[in-house]
Formats: C-alpha cells, sequence, structure tokens
C-alpha cells in the first residue's frame, strides 16, 4: 500500500490521544498520584527504620509503578470502542498493528515516562542508596514500555467487557513478573554496588520485543473484540 | 467533493451469508449483487440484524457461513485494500468528545489518507459555526452530521451507513439524499438502512427485507 502515509496516520493518532490526555489531564495524572502515595504508605504502615526501608525501597517502587500502570490500562481502548472511534481505525487502510503501537507510545508518554521522571522523589523518601539511582531510572525507562506494551494486549481482549479491569489485571499481571524481577533485582544489585548490564541489556531486549511483537497481537484482539 | 467517477465495473457480492445474535438466527442464506450506480437500502424491525448485515459486509464481523465479494475477491483475505475503497459510518458516531469537530475530522483524514478539506466537508454539513466547538458540545443530530462529514473527505466507491438520518432535521435528511445522489451519479454504490422512508426512488435502488 501507499508507505508514505502510515507516517502521517501513525503521528495523527499518536497527537489525537496526546491532545485528548491533555485536555483530560486531572484524569491522565491519577496513576502519577497512585504512584506517589502508594509509595508514601509504606513508611507509615511498616517503620520509617532506613534500613527496612532500604531493603524494601526497589521492590516497593517497582510493585507500585506495575500497579499504577495496570490501573490506566483499561482506559486504552475503552474511550475509542464507546464512541465507535475503533471501528474507524480497524476499518482504516492502515495497518491496525501500526496503529496499535501509536496508542501504546501516547499511553507511554502519558503514563510510563511521567513514572518514570518521578521515581527519583520516591526513591528519596524510601532512603534508596544514591548509587542505586541510574539503575532505578533506567529500569524504568526499559520497563514501563513493556508494562504499556503487554497491557495493551490485554486492554484490546477485554474492551468489549463490561467490567473488564479485574480480568485484565488477572490476565496481565502475570506476564509482568519477568520484568518485576529483572527489574527490581537491578535496582537492588546497583545499591550494592554489584554490576547490573547483565539484566539492563535483558530489560532492553524486552522492550525491543515487547514493542514489536505486542502490537500484531493488540490488532488481533482488538478485531476479536469487534466481532 | 465526491466528483471523481469511478469505475463501472465494481461489484459488491454477497453468497450465502448467515449471522447468529447469541443463538438466535439473524439471517440465512441471504445474497445480493450491488453494481456500480446503485444503492442497497436495508429493511427490517428493530433487531432483524441490519448493523449486523451491515459490519459483516463492513468487514468488521465475520459471518458466521457465507462470503462477500468485492469485485470477485473475497474480502476478508483482501481487507487493506478493501479499506481503500470502503467509506464506512457505523451505528456509533466515532466522535470524539476531547476534540473539536474539526480537528475529529483532521485526525480522520490522516487515518484514511484522504483528500478533502475537513473545514469545507464540515460547512457542507452545515456545522460551520461548530467548527471549533468540542464534541461532547454537540446535539446528536450535530454529531451525526460529524460523523457523515467523513465521507466527503474521501472518494471512496462504496459506502456503508448506518441509520444515516437518524437524529437529523429535515435539512439534514435532505442533505443525505443529496450526498448519496451525489455518489451514485459518480458510478459510486451505497448501502443504507432507514427507518424512515427514503426519498431516492429516482435512483437504481435495491431492497433488501431482513426478518421479513
Amino acid at each position: 500500500m501507499n508507505e508514505p502515509r502510515m507516517l502521517p496516520a501513525f503521528i495523527g493518532l499518536l497527537r489525537r490521544d496526546l491532545l485528548l490526555a491533555y485536555r483530560a489531564r486531572g484524569e491522565a495524572i491519577n496513576p502519577l498520584v497512585f504512584f506517589v502515595m502508594v509509595a508514601c504508605l509504606f513508611p507509615l504502615a511498616t517503620s520509617a527504620a532506613p534500613n527496612l526501608l532500604r531493603t524494601l525501597a526497589p521492590g516497593v517502587i517497582w510493585v507500585t509503578a506495575l500497579l499504577a500502570t495496570l490501573l490506566s490500562m483499561d482506559q486504552l481502548f475503552r474511550g475509542d470502542y464507546e464512541d465507535g472511534a475503533l471501528e474507524q481505525l480497524v476499518l482504516s487502510p492502515q495497518p491496525l498493528a501500526l496503529l496499535a503501537l501509536a496508542k501504546i507510545l501516547a499511553h507511554w508518554l502519558v503514563t510510563g515516562l511521567p513514572l518514570t521522571l518521578t521515581s527519583p522523589l520516591l526513591a528519596m523518601f524510601l532512603q534508596l542508596p544514591d548509587d542505586a539511582y541510574p539503575a532505578l531510572l533506567l529500569t524504568l525507562l526499559f520497563g514501563t514500555p513493556v508494562l504499556s506494551a503487554i497491557g495493551s494486549i490485554g486492554a484490546a481482549l477485554t474492551v468489549s467487557l463490561r467490567r473488564g479491569g479485574i480480568l485484565l489485571s488477572l490476565l496481565i499481571l502475570p506476564l509482568y513478573i519477568p520484568v518485576l524481577i529483572f527489574a527490581a533485582s537491578a535496582v537492588d544489585a546497583a545499591g550494592h554496588g554489584l554490576p547490573v548490564t547483565g539484566q539492563l541489556l535483558l530489560l532492553a531486549a524486552l522492550a525491543v520485543g515487547a514493542l514489536t511483537l505486542a502490537p500484531l497481537a493488540t490488532a488481533a484482539a482488538l478485531r476479536i473484540s469487534l466481532d | 467533493m465526491t466528483s471523481a467517477a469511478f469505475a463501472a465495473s465494481h461489484c459488491l457480492r454477497a453468497e450465502g451469508l448467515e449471522s447468529l445474535r447469541g443463538e438466535v438466527m439473524l439471517f440465512e442464506n441471504l445474497a445480493f449483487t450491488l453494481n456500480a450506480g446503485q444503492v442497497l437500502q436495508v429493511d427490517g424491525h428493530n433487531g432483524a440484524g441490519k448493523t449486523t448485515l451491515l459490519r459483516t459486509l463492513a468487514g468488521l464481523t465475520l459471518p458466521e457461513a457465507g462470503e462477500v465479494y468485492w469485485d470477485g475477491e473475497p474480502v476478508r483475505r483482501n481487507r487493506a485494500a478493501f479499506a481503500e475503497v470502503l467509506n464506512y459510518v457505523g451505528h456509533q458516531h466515532g466522535v470524539k468528545a476531547g476534540l473539536t469537530v474539526l480537528e475529529n475530522l483532521q485526525v480522520y483524514r490522516r487515518l484514511t489518507g484522504g483528500s478533502g478539506d475537513p473545514a469545507q466537508a464540515l460547512i457542507r454539513m452545515g456545522l460551520e459555526r461548530q467548527l471549533d466547538n468540542l464534541g461532547h458540545t454537540l446535539s446528536a443530530g450535530q454529531r451525526r452530521r460529524a460523523a457523515l462529514a467523513r465521507l466527503l473527505l474521501r472518494p471512496a466507491p462504496l459506502w456503508i451507513i448506518d441509520e444515516p438520518y437518524t437524529a437529523l432535521d429535515v435539512n439534514g435528511v435532505a442533505l443525505v439524499d443529496e450526498l448519496v445522489r451525489e455518489q451514485v451519479r459518480a458510478g459510486g454504490m451505497v448501502v443504507l438502512t432507514s427507518h424512515q422512508r427514503v426519498e431516492l426512488s429516482d435512483l437504481p435502488l435495491v431492497r433488501l427485507r431482513l426478518g421479513a
């Protein structure tokens, strides 16, 4: 088909989603507020002892980031499904996987990137060692796109269900486990002064893999959901 | 705006179509042929399967049995090519509440690669004073007009329009009739459903009655 038209379609959809998120910014910021609030609960619920917090910090920050992403995932296709815009996307002459990638990228820019950028603040609350900051930022930078990409498959599969939220969590959480393991262990290792290149490369590979393959699965799931 | 004339050889054909809703048979063994310059009007009571049939023709829903052919090729095997020749306006309007009317059409044009002017299309549909209004401020009729404006962005030989007259006032109905006439005159086809009597009896009309 006409390849020169794919890029305008991709950018058009990306801009549309960012504009919609900007106009509903009160709503778009919710996962970020959730991220900060939940992480703040841990010192209150356990103890403010620096040693304990330092041990918990990598896991707490990563689990919280994962839940915050999950919270926003259900909305990825729901609006488009409800107002009929999804039918227009599916029937557009552009490859649906490309349009799914644009939606995933928009989701990451609105959710994953802000989480990554606020994470040093939480790291400070939770007494994360200074050495672990770069690892925390890098794992979130590589890991959150994977969360958005895998989550989009679940969102596409559950979009036609009225209450797909819980099912979406059950479908997607197990698939988030590899990211969680490598990311949290990398941050932990960095805090102890150990090398983390291996985990970071694995996360980067996961990101490349997820961003390449997830849009194809998402596109197929969207077609099933509309049938 | 739909001045491009389409090839007279285009043909939309359905063979042995069968669809279920849950366990209920909506239609079976449904067949028709629609040639260039013809209008297919799908009739039937509520729940007869009109929307399902249109979604099946557009390729959104797969039939239980049967096949839809465009120019002799099965549509489900040539999705991308079929998307190039199809303008579909569904039951849901697809107008984003958080975008202005003009932005809605601009995004649609980028998605489909159309060449029409979004502002001109909206003015034609009588929305010249709503161009910069957000989608959620529109009335149901205005939203339908905005959805129908998509038809003007890209010439396509096949239009599939679900309930084009819903919520439209007298002027809106006349406008839709005018668009359909132009499409037919350009050698295009139109598939539409409607509860209302359609004032298109002067056109080559194929009637299909569901659930009779």
